[in-house]
């Protein structure tokens, strides 16, 4: 532990608990970015300094700046939003944003293309949502997940209210977002004595929650630092099951990186939650690798000390200890789509939103149709994982009126559209995202309607198959999960990933390595035609995949499943 | 009155017949049985150049000397001037050449043989050095002249529809001091010679007469060293260079209102020696898809020879190289009304209609007005009644010292719809369209007026919104390149941050390097209300008054129908308010600033 500390960590603790020069920067008018330590900071704010890529070389030769803008992500547990909040989200996204609306993997919304200057106007009218964005980004607790799962409606509800305690609990206590953004006056010293949790420097690295509502896993529960799955009996949840140390992001040649599933720790009950959650943010604040960023999520704590030392240093904290764990059984990790009647008697449409990005295009027109059915709705809103949209808590009576907006705006595509299609995920990737090797959102349709010509070619056009893509190998689609997985590597050049299973149980393993679209429709041509023939009943293809030997097994699956049953 | 009748345009030349009409124009009965009975003595005299007719021309003063005075914003008017200053010297004349700032006013009433040249500028002002001069003219203090012979030289652009404004107005009030003419008053139109190079003429001519065989005087001319210096280069406005072009660089976001381009030009071999400030002369050609329509609306084929003025070229490229077709004047729209019969044209030439003419001649190209009047020309006529085309100038954008042998400039495409079809400017267009390698026509500009101080520890001050950031990024270049000490402040602006922030990156570097000490931007369509420069300058006043009490140097260039005024306005009242002064104070505190060379303004 003697190593130097990251870079960002001195940002952090210079940072008077997150204000470092955001004001200024803010102010200077001869630049549309702010200052380079500041980059890191406005992400606990909950937005990033992006630029246009592709306008990067243009605009270099008209010499003209990178076209800077700022993504803006909204900290909204569950995905949950009021038809009232709605509209306020969807003015915001006309008026100071790239008038797209994209709802992501973690269930928030994200805004790109705000220009500096209009950034705290912006920040404004969302806390007027009564919505923030504080935590959306940054090395603290991010947004935390709830299974969309509708069908269970009083488990989600009383699912729903603990994640949102949760939420407020882990939220960084600074002022400086509202001094910064609210213009709220700073008050001498406001920043002594803050963040009890956090501390100076809060945590090494961000930090995932997720909350999974069994028999769905929409949330990929094994993928976050830190899971709950609720244990549902007779509509009631006695408690939850407690996972720790999942996470996807990976870096390409690195191999001290790799997405790992989460392993389950216990029982608990309810009322441990917030203690059993605080320490093992703790533990992962004090423990966590400060030195190397690569290397300083959960999941890396965890592997290097020992699952068993953790338990222990958890339950040190706790001063309790965590109840074996309960069985669970997952049976699919996606969305159901169209009407299904929640226990209440109400209803929930769940519509399909191609890679989460809700716009006017042609005949299209999605951003539009949802601000109609905002303005009649009398329910909520729901997010779910997969980047998609339920209109919640309809009653049956008002279905019909729904039903006209959806089709008049197309959006009903989920009537006709293939499972692939249905389930497919894209990250944003370019032009926004720093980060991009290669396509993804963009792709995806294209790609799709490629992969599904295959299918038909093969008979399997009803195959329900798992398909995601990620410009880079951080794996915003948590990519590692699905059965069929594009990885960017480079423009037009993917690793391409299999053997997944449809429950979010089994990571996939690199098949093929830096592959144009050509060799990747070949190699799945091959194995369609396989599958086509050899499956078997219901057999899904990540586990045909498994059984044909074509993948080898992967053995951090193995830990996750051994605890089921 | 009812408008005049076009003149028979068999017995003179287009040009003339469009001058003599607006000569005419207004004038009483008396004056026009003067005018016919001089004009017959004229008919009387051999020889073409009007010679020295003006009464009293014979009788010499004491002082035997010729006094030139020129009022120049761009170089015509000093060129001419210094022309006739060269002619006078070689015919053995005494010739003393001031720039009109430079003159002693005091000296005036001991003035015998006095030559103006001057243009107009703004909306009929006068160029910023004869500010001072044509204000002690115009004003009580300005001394009878019963001893003074002048002559009087306006330049200026019959677009306007101030034509010749200034130069008038000194030619009517030097008389009226009872001064009596050395020469009638030329009133020259962008195509200059036509009537400068005769004005000299008869100028030289009759100040020979005035001042019999007088032995040379050494002339007190500084200027005319200057002269030295510029035309160390063989190629001039009429020989231009055929410079290189290396980069055409759009520079505006491809999302951007306005296409603005940065060139850069090779002039190695031209021995441009040019200085930041000045600018480089453009000819252009007319664009091709135009000349074309105009040759349809007209019916002419673009093959036929068309011979005027002893040469002969294809109707098609006289108007492609020769003529203005993208601007209209007020000769061509008089002409086209007489061959068109179109009485409602006929009308707007009327004098109470100057106005009206303004707009005309501000929103209609040639093309629009064959349109709206279709009447039948014969190549040779239409060629005849066209303006000559004239070069563009651009401020020069680079430093020799941080360039080399290149000149960059900045230009910003004039294209705009109106009656229904795309228009565009003839230059900006041409320039647009070059590729690199291409030969662009180009010459030296030097502007004296618009220098960076000679005391490098000076600050200075520049506004220069749009293109009028160019000769600044000239100045900053050549200020950092020689280590100046002063402090450099930039005001620039334009309508949006993210499309057209001219030179961002250049301004950015500047800064982090410190050779840009000060850098304000106002972006007028970022926000619901307008900000533009002068609104920067008032919010700056207090520490902008501070360097200009610091011996800080002033510059302004660009936009010369609204910006100039404003910031010109912006300046008065933020010395008034942070210099403690009424406004009266304040605007003198200006005009002095203007007269010491410290306010410098190039604005088009
Ligand atoms: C919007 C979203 C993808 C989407 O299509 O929905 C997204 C987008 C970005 N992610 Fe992510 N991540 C998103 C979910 C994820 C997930 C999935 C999840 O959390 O369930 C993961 C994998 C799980 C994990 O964390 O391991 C994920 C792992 C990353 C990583 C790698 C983290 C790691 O420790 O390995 C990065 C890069 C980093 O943090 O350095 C990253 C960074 C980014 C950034 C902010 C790029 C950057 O840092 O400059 C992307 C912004 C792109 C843009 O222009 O909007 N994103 N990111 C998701 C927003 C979630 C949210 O609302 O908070
Ligand atoms: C000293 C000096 C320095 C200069 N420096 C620069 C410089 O650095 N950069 C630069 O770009 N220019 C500069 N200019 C202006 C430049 O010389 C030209 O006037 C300009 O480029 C337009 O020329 P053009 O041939 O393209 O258009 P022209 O052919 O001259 O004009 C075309 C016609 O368009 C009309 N017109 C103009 N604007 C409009 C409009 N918005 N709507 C309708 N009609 C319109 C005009 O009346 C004219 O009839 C400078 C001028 C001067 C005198
Ligand atoms: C901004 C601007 C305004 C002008 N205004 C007038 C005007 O009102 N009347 C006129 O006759 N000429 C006007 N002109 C034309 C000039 O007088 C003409 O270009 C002249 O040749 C310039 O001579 P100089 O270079 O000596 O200044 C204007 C030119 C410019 C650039
Ligand atoms: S996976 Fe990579 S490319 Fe895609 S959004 Fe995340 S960081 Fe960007």
């Amino acid at each position: 532990m003697n190593a130097p500390r990251s870079p960002v960590e001195k940002i952090k603790s210079e940072s008077r608990h997150l204000r470092g020069t955001l004001v200024e920067s803010l102010a200077d008018a001869v630049t549309g970015a702010i200052a380079d330590s500041d980059t890191q900071l406005i992400k606990f704010h909950g937005s990033y300094q992006q630029d246009d890529r592709d306008l990067r070389d243009e605009r270099r030769q008209q010499k003209l700046e990178p076209a800077y803008s700022f993504m803006i992500r909204t900290r909204t547990p569950g995905g949950v939003v009021t038809p009232a909040q709605w509209l306020k989200l969807d003015a915001i996204a006309t008026t100071y944003a790239s008038h797209t609306l994209r709802l992501t993997t973690r269930q928030a919304f994200q805004f790109h293309g705000i220009v500096k200057r209009e950034l705290q106007t912006t920040m404004q009218a969302i806390n007027a949502a009564l919505i923030d964005t504080i935590a959306a980004c940054g090395d603290v607790n991010r947004n935390v997940m709830v299974g969309a799962n509708p069908h269970e409606s009083y488990a989600h509800a009383s699912v729903h209210a603990w994640a949102e305690r949760l939420s407020e609990r882990l939220k960084p206590k600074t002022r400086a977002y509202f001094e910064i953004w609210l213009g709220e006056t700073k008050i001498a010293d406001s920043d002594q004595g803050w963040e009890p949790v956090y501390g100076a420097t809060y945590l090494p690295r961000k930090f995932k929650v997720a909350f999974a509502l069994p028999p769905v896993n929409d949330v990929d529960v094994f993928a976050h630092d830190l899971g709950f799955i609720a244990v549902v009996e007779r509509g009631g949840v006695p408690g939850f099951n407690v996972t720790v140390g999942g996470g996807m992001g990976a870096t390409h040649g690195d191999d001290k990186t790799y997405p790992r599933l989460a392993d389950v720790l216990g029982f608990i009950s309810p009322e441990q939650l917030l203690a059993v959650a605080e320490a093992v943010v703790t533990t992962q604040r004090d423990f966590g690798d400060r030195t190397e960023r690569k290397h300083a999520r959960l999941k890396y704590t965890i592997a290097d000390r020992g699952i068993d030392w953790f338990k222990r240093e958890v339950e040190r904290r706790l001063g309790f200890a965590l109840q074996p764990a309960r069985p669970f059984a997952f049976a699919h990790s996606g969305d159901r789509f169209g009407w299904s009647e929640g226990h209440d008697g109400r209803w929930h449409l769940n519509l399909r939103i191609e890679a989460g990005r809700i716009a006017d295009r042609g005949h299209a027109t999605h951003l539009s149709g949802l601000r109609e059915i905002a303005n009649v709705h009398k329910g909520e809103f729901r997010l779910t994982p997969n980047q998609n949209l339920i209109v919640a808590n309809v009653a049956a009576a008002d279905r019909g009126a729904i039903d006209a907006l959806v089709a008049a705006h197309g959006l009903d595509g989920f009537r006709t559209a293939t499972p692939l299609r249905l389930n497919a995920l894209a990250c944003v990737a370019l032009p926004t995202c720093a980060l991009a090797m290669a396509e993804a959102e963009r792709y995806l349709p294209e790609l799709v309607a490629k992969v599904e010509l295959l299918l038909a070619a093969h008979g399997l056009s009803d195959a329900p198959i798992g398909l995601r893509v990620s410009g880079c190998p951080n794996g915003c689609s948590r990519p590692y999960l699905a059965e069929i997985a594009l990885v960017g590597k480079a423009p037009g050049r993917y690793n391409l990933m299999l053997g997944a299973d449809a429950r979010g149980q089994r990571l996939n393993r690199l098949h093929r390595e830096n592959i144009d679209e050509a060799a990747i429709v070949a190699e799945l041509d091959v194995l369609f035609a396989r599958y086509a023939g050899e499956r078997g009943d219901g057999e899904g293809f990540g586990d045909f995949l498994l059984r044909a030997g074509v993948i080898a097994p992967s053995r951090r699956a193995a830990i996750a499943l051994e605890t089921m049953t | 009155m009812s408008a005049l009748p076009a003149l028979p345009i068999s017995v003179l030349p287009e040009e003339k017949s469009g001058e003599i009409l607006r000569l005419l124009e207004g004038l009483e009965p008396a004056a026009l049985w003067w005018l016919s009975g001089y004009t017959a003595a004229l008919a009387g005299q051999s020889g073409a150049a009007v010679r020295g007719a003006a009464p009293g021309a014979r009788d010499a003063g004491p002082q035997e000397r010729l006094t030139i005075v020129y009022g120049s914003q761009t170089g015509n008017a000093k060129r001419l001037a210094e022309k006739l200053a060269r002619e006078a010297e070689g015919a053995g004349l005494g010739v003393r050449l001031l720039r009109a700032d430079a003159y002693p006013q005091r000296e005036l009433k001991n003035e015998r043989l006095l030559a103006i040249v001057i243009s107009t500028q703004g909306d009929g002002d006068p160029p910023d050095d004869a500010r001072g001069l044509v204000e002690f003219l115009a004003g009580k203090r300005a001394p009878p002249l019963p001893d003074l012979k002048f002559a009087v030289l306006g330049l200026g652009d019959s677009s306007y529809p101030q034509f010749c404004a200034i130069g008038r107005k000194l030619d009517a009030r030097l008389a009226e001091l009872g001064a009596s003419r050395l020469a009638v008053a030329g009133e020259a139109d962008l195509d200059i010679e036509t009537v400068a190079t005769p004005w000299l003429d008869r100028t030289l001519s009759a100040a020979r007469e005035a001042l019999k065989a007088s032995s040379p005087r050494a002339a007190t001319v500084t200027p005319l060293r200057a002269v030295a210096a510029a035309t160390l280069s063989e190629w001039t406005r009429e020989r231009p260079f055929a410079a290189e072009l290396l980069v055409n660089q759009r520079i505006t976001a491809r999302n951007g209102t306005r296409d603005v381009r940065h060139l850069e030009l090779s002039i190695e071999g031209s021995a441009f020696a040019y200085e930041p400030g000045d600018a480089l002369g453009v000819w252009p050609t007319n664009p091709p898809a135009l000349v074309e329509a105009i040759l349809d609306s007209l019916h002419l084929d673009g093959d036929s020879a068309v011979a005027l003025a002893g040469e002969t070229r294809t109707l098609r490229s006289w108007l492609l190289e020769k003529r203005e077709l993208t601007k209209l004047a007020r000769p061509f729209v008089a002409a086209h009304a007489a061959q068109a019969r179109a009485a409602d044209l006929n009308r707007l030439l009327a004098p109470d209609r100057t106005a009206d003419l303004g707009v005309l001649l501000q929103s209609h190209q040639v093309i629009d007005l064959l349109h709206a009047h279709p009447a039948d020309w014969t190549g040779e006529d239409f060629v005849a009644a066209l303006r000559p085309l004239t070069p563009r100038l651009y401020s020069i954008a680079s430093s020799r010292k941080a360039v080399g042998d290149e000149v960059h400039i900045t230009v910003a495409s004039l294209v705009y719809d109106a009656f229904g079809s795309a228009h565009s400017g003839a230059a900006s267009a041409y320039l647009a369209a070059r590729e690199d390698g291409a030969r662009v026509p180009v010459f030296h500009e030097a502007n004296e007026r618009f220098r960076l101080p000679k005391d490098t520890s000076r600050d200075i001050i520049m506004i220069g919104p749009g293109t009028g950031v160019a000769p600044f990024r000239a100045f900053q270049q050549e200020r950092s390149a020689i280590g100046a000490r002063g402090r450099n402040w930039l005001f620039f602006g334009n309508p949006h941050f993210e499309r057209d922030f001219l030179y961002q990156l250049e301004w950015q570097a500047a800064l982090k390097d410190g050779s840009l000490h000060r850098l304000d931007l106002a972006f007028s369509r970022d926000q619901p209300q307008k900000i533009y420069v002068q609104q920067r300058l008032r919010e700056r006043g207090r520490e902008l008054y501070e360097w200009l009490e610091n011996g800080a140097q002033l510059y302004v260039c660009g936009d010369a129908t609204r910006m100039a005024k404003d910031v010109h306005a912006a300046l008065i009242e933020l010395v008034a308010e942070h210099g403690g002064r009424n406004r009266e104070q304040a605007a003198e505190y200006i005009d002095a600033l203007q007269q010491q060379g410290r306010y410098a303004r190039d604005v088009y």
